[in-house]
């Protein structure tokens, strides 16, 4: 686990210039315009952004989730190896649950209402395992123990709708984490829980990492979520990542306007004689994206420069990029990285 | 009936001017609840009720914001309801500004509501999606007496007051406006016939963070701008601390906490708002919480634990606790901090009762 701080490790996802658009006969929707990361294993990348900024996009695409007809993906997915975007439906298959699962925000509507937990994780386990059905059912059993879901075995018997919010959203990671996968994607997983519950499953997902050692991708609207679990953020606004960089640096010392308009907005103790610093305005229509960086029509220094191109990468300290005209290219680098090396 | 009511002879409905609206006078409370109860019978459930609100008792001064906070399931919402009696409460009492609400005397559900209007949470059904935005403003002053084009005019002035040019967005459609524009619509329509206090649900909990901020600035501004009282339901304990004077803490149709916002959120009395204080994220990547403060689910409200409610997940939990249900500590006025717990009552048989002489409250 800790060669994930070891830059020599290979990554376990690569993305470049991934670009999706969802066409309609109406319009043309640019959800995702050209995102770069890469996640390496055993890390912990959360995707931070506002409705509408393309995150869950992005993580679907991973999985290949969107429908197929309406949706043009383009540029390149690899995930421990293996390009995604080429693979058919036998290959799909075998990556879905196997190499790759997913956990979703609304654990009701993603288990199937007429099968038990039970069934529906020792179905997942024979199909990408193989074995016999009881020994699938005792690695359910197991399952079910780690996630800590209290008298497992009597639970394994419950159908979805037996069961709370918190522990259904714990069977959900367990068959998420039944067959090993490398890498795990969650999409805004605590988002529909109870604060009280939202605490218990990020700290059990974050001890799930520790011994389990798989990457993770975490999509969350939440500030306070992504400080408790993240090891990277990448900020996206609009279908692009705006900023990115480690969770303490992000949070302690943002870079791009959007990032911090994010901070000053989130309600945390703030004096109650002042009103919140807010970012005016709201997100871009995704079917016409303004030319230029697309934050521009809400951001107190924008010049001329932000509206005529898309502003490029810049990255002034190690491990650190953000998309802003009025971030200098490579000012403080050599110091920031040799204190990294 | 009570103390507090007033036999008048003024009619029930309300002069426009500020001062002859203010019938009990400033130390009058707005609104009082006395021992609400609504409990919903389960659809084939053998006579199984789920003790939505049970027995609850607050006072909501003028002028101020009191929040509402609680887990999903703890009757928050259902309280709402019963206060603009949205839902008929099986028991209890409301007391409007000195006159008891839909009783002998008192003031009929009608008049409350041309008081008390509420902001709920989904922005988009709330709204009727077939009416243009300006004359959904514009119904309410319509239905309570104006004429039509006196409505609209109500209703152009206060969609300039939220923040969206009348010419622009009066005439659109609900599904043409973003959340946080249709929030603003909510609340345009809530405030055209000039109500004294507002019931905002969850109210900005859809929106996002930038957003929010928006609206919640909004709200602190109109709130200025109207004279209003706020109750202010919400399960985000930050927003709650940033806009309420006082907070009631509920678990499963209880209130367990009442007491001014500085109090509960740096002196927190009850072992469940401790543990709900404790479960906010730290905002902080050098500091995570690494235990969690308290473990499990909130129990079903359809058969609620014996004596204290939090009992099954209190790490206190002692047999009085189980035996007996712990009453909140004597209530006299809006700086009082009491709690619904064992611990704060001296000599209730509890171990680590606090000793008589300090007392449970401020």
């Amino acid at each position: 686990m800790n060669g994930s701080l070891c830059g020599a490790a290979p990554n376990l996802v690569e993305v470049e210039d991934l670009t999706v658009r969802f066409v309609t006969r109406e319009a043309t929707v640019h959800a995702v315009n050209g995102v770069t990361f890469n996640v390496k294993p055993g890390e912990v990348l959360c995707i931070l952004g506002e409705s509408g900024s393309g995150k869950s996009v992005t993580l679907r695409a991973l999985m290949r989730l969107l429908p197929p007809r309406r949706t043009e993906i383009s540029g390149m997915m690899k995930v421990d190896g293996q390009d995604v975007l080429s693979l058919d439906g036998a290959g799909l298959r075998r990556l879905r649950g196997g190499l790759v699962s997913m956990i979703f925000q609304e654990p009701m509507t993603a288990l199937d209402p007429v099968y038990t937990i039970g069934r529906q994780i020792t179905e997942t386990i024979i199909r990408h395992k193989g074995g016999t059905h009881a020994a699938a059912r005792a690695h359910a059993l197991d399952l079910l123990e780690l996630v800590k879901i209290p008298s497992a075995a009597r639970r394994l018997d419950n159908y979805p709708h037996e069961l709370s919010g918190g522990l259904r959203q714990r069977a959900m990671i367990a068959m998420a984490l039944s067959c090993g996968p490398r890498l795990l994607l969650a999409d805004e997983p605590t988002t529909a829980l109870d604060a009280t519950v939202q605490i218990q499953v990020l700290i059990l997902l974050r001890k799930l990492r520790k011994e389990l050692g798989m990457g993770t991708i975490f999509v969350t609207h939440d500030l306070g979520v992504a400080s408790e679990i993240a090891d990277r953020i990448a900020v996206m606004y609009a279908g692009r990542i705006v900023e990115e960089g480690p969770v303490a640096d992000v949070l302690a010392n943002p870079l791009h306007p959007y990032t911090r308009g994010l901070l000053a907005s989130t309600v945390h103790g703030q004096s109650r004689d002042h009103d919140i610093d807010a970012i005016p305005g709201s997100p871009p229509d995704l079917r016409r994206l303004p030319a230029g960086c697309a934050f521009a029509p809400r951001c107190a220094q924008a010049s001329a420069e932000c509206r005529t191109a898309v502003p490029e990468e810049r990255r002034p300290a190690a491990g650190r990029m953000a998309r802003c005209v009025r971030i200098p290219a490579r000012a403080a680098m050599t110091e920031t990285a040799a204190a990294a090396v | 009936m009570s103390g507090c009511d007033r036999v008048n002879a003024i009619s029930p409905a309300p002069p426009a001017s500020d001062a002859s609206r203010d019938r009990g006078g400033p130390a009058q409370p707005l609104l009082i609840a006395r021992d609400l109860r609504k409990h919903f019978k389960v659809q084939g459930g053998g006579g199984a009720f789920v003790r939505a609100v049970d027995g609850v008792s607050f006072t909501l001064f003028k002028g101020e914001t009191l929040g509402i906070v609680g887990e999903s399931g703890c009757g928050k919402s259902t309280l709402a309801r019963l206060l603009l009696h949205l839902l008929r409460p099986d028991s209890g009492e409301l007391v409007f500004d000195g006159d008891t609400v839909a009783e002998m005397r008192g003031i009929s559900v009608n008049a409350l509501r041309r008081q008390v209007q509420m902001v709920f949470q989904d922005s988009y059904s709330s709204l009727n999606p077939r009416m243009p935005v300006r004359d959904t403003v514009a119904f309410g002053p319509f239905v309570h007496g104006k004429g039509k084009a006196a409505a609209r005019d109500i209703a152009r002035s206060i969609l300039s007051r939220v923040g969206l040019d009348p010419d622009l967005f009066g005439p659109r459609y609900p599904h043409e406006l973003s959340g946080g524009q249709k929030q603003r619509v909510n609340i345009a329509r809530a405030l055209a016939i000039e109500p004294r206090m507002v019931i905002l649900d969850e109210a900005v909990s859809a929106l996002d963070k930038s957003v929010e901020a928006q609206v919640l600035n909004l709200l602190r501004k109109l709130k200025a701008d109207f004279n209003l009282t706020y109750l202010f339901i919400s399960h985000d304990l930050n927003v709650v601390r940033y806009i309420s004077d006082r907070v009631l803490v509920m678990y499963l149709g209880a209130v367990v906490e009442l007491g001014p916002v500085d109090e509960i959120f740096s002196r927190p009395l009850h072992p469940y708002t401790r543990a709900l204080l404790g479960s906010r994220p730290s905002m902080n990547p050098e500091q995570r919480i690494e235990e969690p403060p308290i473990t499990g689910d909130p129990p079903s409200p359809i058969d609620p634990p014996s004596g204290c409610r939090f009992r099954t997940r209190c790490p206190f939990a002692e047999p009085v606790c189980e035996a007996r249900v712990p009453e909140p500590g004597a209530w006299t006025d809006r700086a009082s901090h009491v709690a619904a717990c064992h611990i704060q009552v001296p000599g209730s048989g509890h171990s680590q009762a606090v000793a008589a002489a300090t007392g449970g409250n401020a």
